[in-house]
């Protein structure tokens, strides 16, 4: 179906099914009980987690499948922002062309950026991308923003305001991102029981585009292309010895990236249109690597699966506090609630990112493969498919991981 | 003239501290091969061991002195440092003001354990697997130290002075003939810096151990074949390389207060040296540093800002970009080393 083999489509099916569904599957507490705070079905975060999808899907493409390890990713986001928001400025708030621009405007970057970066491979490679990125963002927090040629408006953000021209810009239409009339915040609530879910706009805006770049994800995985980029990932020295010039295609690997990051980019400035600097810093390329790492690089739906994860953790486990904590741990003896507080304490709120250090750790050390290895291991062991096939498990295993 | 000069010291301020780092990348990076993304971590343990001492040094108790009044009309409450109490005010009020460098000698064997404890505990296992996952495994045990630092001591920068001799500024200038006033802190990070630079180099040139690490790094297994255990030494140099950053650490204090991500945003820019510099050429790392510190600060003269805008932000970067494209191997970058 679509060009998929079965298995494939299944797969395919599923993440359709998990991305419509998200506002029912992400909210399973009832919102007056306590755990709601648990409840991740808010607009606001959904978008995050297609979004940030999206932009790791790109980045897979890139490390997972052709082996490159970009440390400067965040440079497309934040462009693909910029030109969306300058979309905004100057026609109208309608998302369509801001998305169109910023995809374009970032695979054009990307392009001159690869084009320079992938002249050296490996850790060159990182530190290449990493200066770039960090050139971009020292550019666009500080020079593009001097009052003459005002690009990017520094440390403010760049924002729409009332004296911007939005030429196709009406009166009927809100003053909102919106796709011809209908307001990216535009949400119903539905009522079932206990339950409240939220149907957003802009989240079912950005998980079509989600499935339409998981779409083309598969496709590129499975096509002529896609193994042309495995064979450089495994050893790109001989396969240069076979007479293939493989610049190309790593160049147009890293350009396919650039373009995912900047429809990723465009898409946070649809649901919010604010464009900083600070969406280019190297932090941000780091959170991209740690997403892709920890779903599990090289896989299709590892990257989605790790950029939910992270979101989520950002967004519930850090706002957990210690009342929080004294009311799980309330069954428990006085004394031992404390322990029990005083030991969580550090690795939840503000310390969320202690636990997501920790995590990342583990599965780098233990679980090169991301959590889909996790859940292939965890599959197998259940299933006892180690016992039955233990004598051609290595050669059986090693492509399956590389999926 | 003046204003050459005066940028001169300020490139070579800033570049002590990049060489620093770059020094330690490259000593582990030529003799273990990792490229160690943790670094700039074991940069700001240093600074905090600063933090540390100076907090355990202030430690004191509260007595009521009944004769004087606070601003409430209470008895004032006076605190006294049990430094002082021992050592009496003299003696005790001299520690702490000399904490910062009293520091170097309490982070010198804190760094050495944390530099053994970080190889054996953890890099040792990834000497087998890719440069990728060294860098990942290292950029998560950053996160950690960093978020381990913060939980302890907080987001907030805390100010470690330096002592009051050398808090003053001093007319370096008066040699030359002319008015050039610098603060006397950074002339001593750079001093500190060539005699920390000057060790290193003196320790791998004239020592046995610095000989059979230099033959490590040439040709690691012929150097095992010899019968001599070649992983201890490199394990020792990791914590001498640790060392280094950490003392970095420790005298960066007082220029700029430390903070749990100070590490970091040195990082960045150290990798960038190394790489100016040719990876895994210990000459190559601090040249490099000291000429990019350089060239940041020329870059950040107000002529250079008017005829240019914006190029003492990305200056190092620039360079970084055409020396990779141009001469790949880096300044004085060795045949051979990473070339993949």
């Amino acid at each position: 179906m679509l060009g998929l083999n079965s298995k494939d489509f299944r797969l395919f099916l599923v993440v359709i099914g998990l991305t419509l569904f998200a506002p029912v599957l992400l909210n399973p507490f009832p919102t007056e009980s306590g755990l709601a705070q648990f409840n991740a079905g808010y607009p606001d975060l959904m978008q995050r987690f297609v979004i940030f999808g999206i932009f790791a899907i790109g980045f897979n493409i890139l490390f997972g499948l052709t082996g490159y390890l970009s440390f400067g990713h965040a440079a497309f986001l934040g462009v693909g922002s910029y030109a969306a928001v300058w979309m905004f400025k100057l026609l109208s708030y309608n998302v369509l062309p801001a998305i169109a621009l910023s995809v374009i405007v970032a695979a054009i970057f990307s392009l001159a950026i690869g084009f320079v970066s992938l002249r050296r491979s490996g850790i060159y490679f990182s530190i290449l991308t990493l200066a770039f990125a960090q050139m971009s963002f020292a550019l666009a927090y500080s020079v593009l923003s001097n009052p003459k040629f005002n690009l990017t408006n520094g440390e403010t953000g760049l924002q729409v305001y009332n004296d911007d021209p939005q030429i196709f810009h009406s009166d009927r239409l809100p003053d909102l991102p919106h796709l011809f009339g209908l307001s990216m915040r535009a949400s119903t609530d539905i009522a079932l029981g206990p339950w409240t879910f939220t149907l957003n706009a802009g989240y079912y805006l950005s998980a079509v585009f989600m499935v339409a770049a998981f779409y083309i994800a598969i496709r590129l995985f499975r096509s002529p292309f896609g193994m042309m980029l495995r064979a450089i990932k495994t050893n790109q020295t001989r396969l240069n010895y076979t007479g293939l010039n493989s610049r190309p295609y790593t160049l147009a690997a890293f350009v396919i990236s650039g373009a995912y990051a900047g429809l990723a980019g465009g898409l946070l400035a649809a649901m919010d249109p604010l464009a900083g600097a600070e969406r280019m810093q190297w932090t941000a390329s780091g959170e991209v690597v740690l997403m892709t790492i920890l779903g599990g690089a090289g896989t299709l739906i590892g990257p989605i699966l790790g950029s939910g994860l992270i979101k989520y953790f950002e967004n519930i486990f850090s706002k957990i506090n210690d009342d929080v904590l004294h009311s799980w741990f309330a069954f428990m003896p006085d004394g031992l609630e404390d322990a029990m507080v005083f030991i969580v304490h550090p690795f939840v709120g503000k310390g969320w990112h202690l636990t997501l250090g920790i995590v990342f750790m583990l599965v780098v050390i233990f679980l090169p493969g991301g959590l889909v290895e996790g859940g292939q291991r965890l599959w197998r062991w259940i299933t006892g498919a180690n016992r039955k096939k233990s004598d051609d498990q290595d050669t059986k295993h090693a492509p399956h991981a590389a999926e | 003239m003046d204003a050459i000069l005066l940028q001169t010291l300020n490139g070579l301020d800033k570049g002590s501290a990049y060489a620093l780092i770059a020094l330690g990348l490259t000593l582990i990076f030529g003799t273990l091969g990792v490229v160690n993304f943790a670094h700039g971590a074991l940069f700001m343990i240093g600074a905090f061991c600063a933090v540390t001492l100076q907090r355990v040094l202030s430690l004191s108790y509260e007595t009521i002195d009944e004769t004087q009044k606070d601003f409430l009309g209470n008895p004032l409450k006076v605190k006294t440092p049990y430094v002082e109490s021992w050592f009496g005010p003299d003696v005790g009020g001299a520690i702490i003001e000399w904490s910062v460098p009293l520091a170097l000698l309490f982070a010198i064997p804190i760094m050495i354990g944390v530099g053994f404890a970080m190889e054996r505990g953890l890099i040792k296992h990834f000497y087998k697997r890719p440069h990728a996952d060294q860098i990942l495994v290292t950029f998560g045990l950053a996160i950690v130290l960093q978020e381990v630092v913060k939980y302890f001591f907080g987001a907030n920068p805390i100010q470690t002075p330096p002592p009051d001799a050398l808090n003053g500024v001093a007319n370096v200038g008066i040699i030359f003939g002319m008015d050039i006033v610098y603060p006397v802190w950074r002339l001593v990070y750079f001093l500190f810096s060539l005699l920390i630079i000057g060790a290193v180099f003196a320790f791998l040139q004239f020592t046995t151990f610095g000989m059979v690490v230099r033959a490590g790094m040439a040709d690691r297994e012929t150097v095992g074949l010899l019968g001599i255990n070649i992983d201890r030494r490199f394990t020792i140099m990791f914590g001498i390389a640790a060392a280094v950053a950490g003392l970095a650490g420790v005298m960066y204090g007082p220029i700029n207060a430390p903070n749990y991500h100070m590490g970091m945003d040195f990082l960045v820019l150290s990798f960038v040296v190394v790489v100016v510099g040719g990876m895994g050429s210990l000459p190559g790392a601090v040249l490099a540093g000291f000429l990019l510190g350089i060239l940041e600060s020329y870059a950040s003269t107000t002529w250079a800002t008017t005829t240019i805008p914006g190029i003492n932000q990305i200056i190092i970067y620039l360079v970084a970009i055409v020396v990779l494209l141009t001469r790949p191997r880096g300044l004085m970058g060795r045949k051979g080393v990473m070339e993949d």
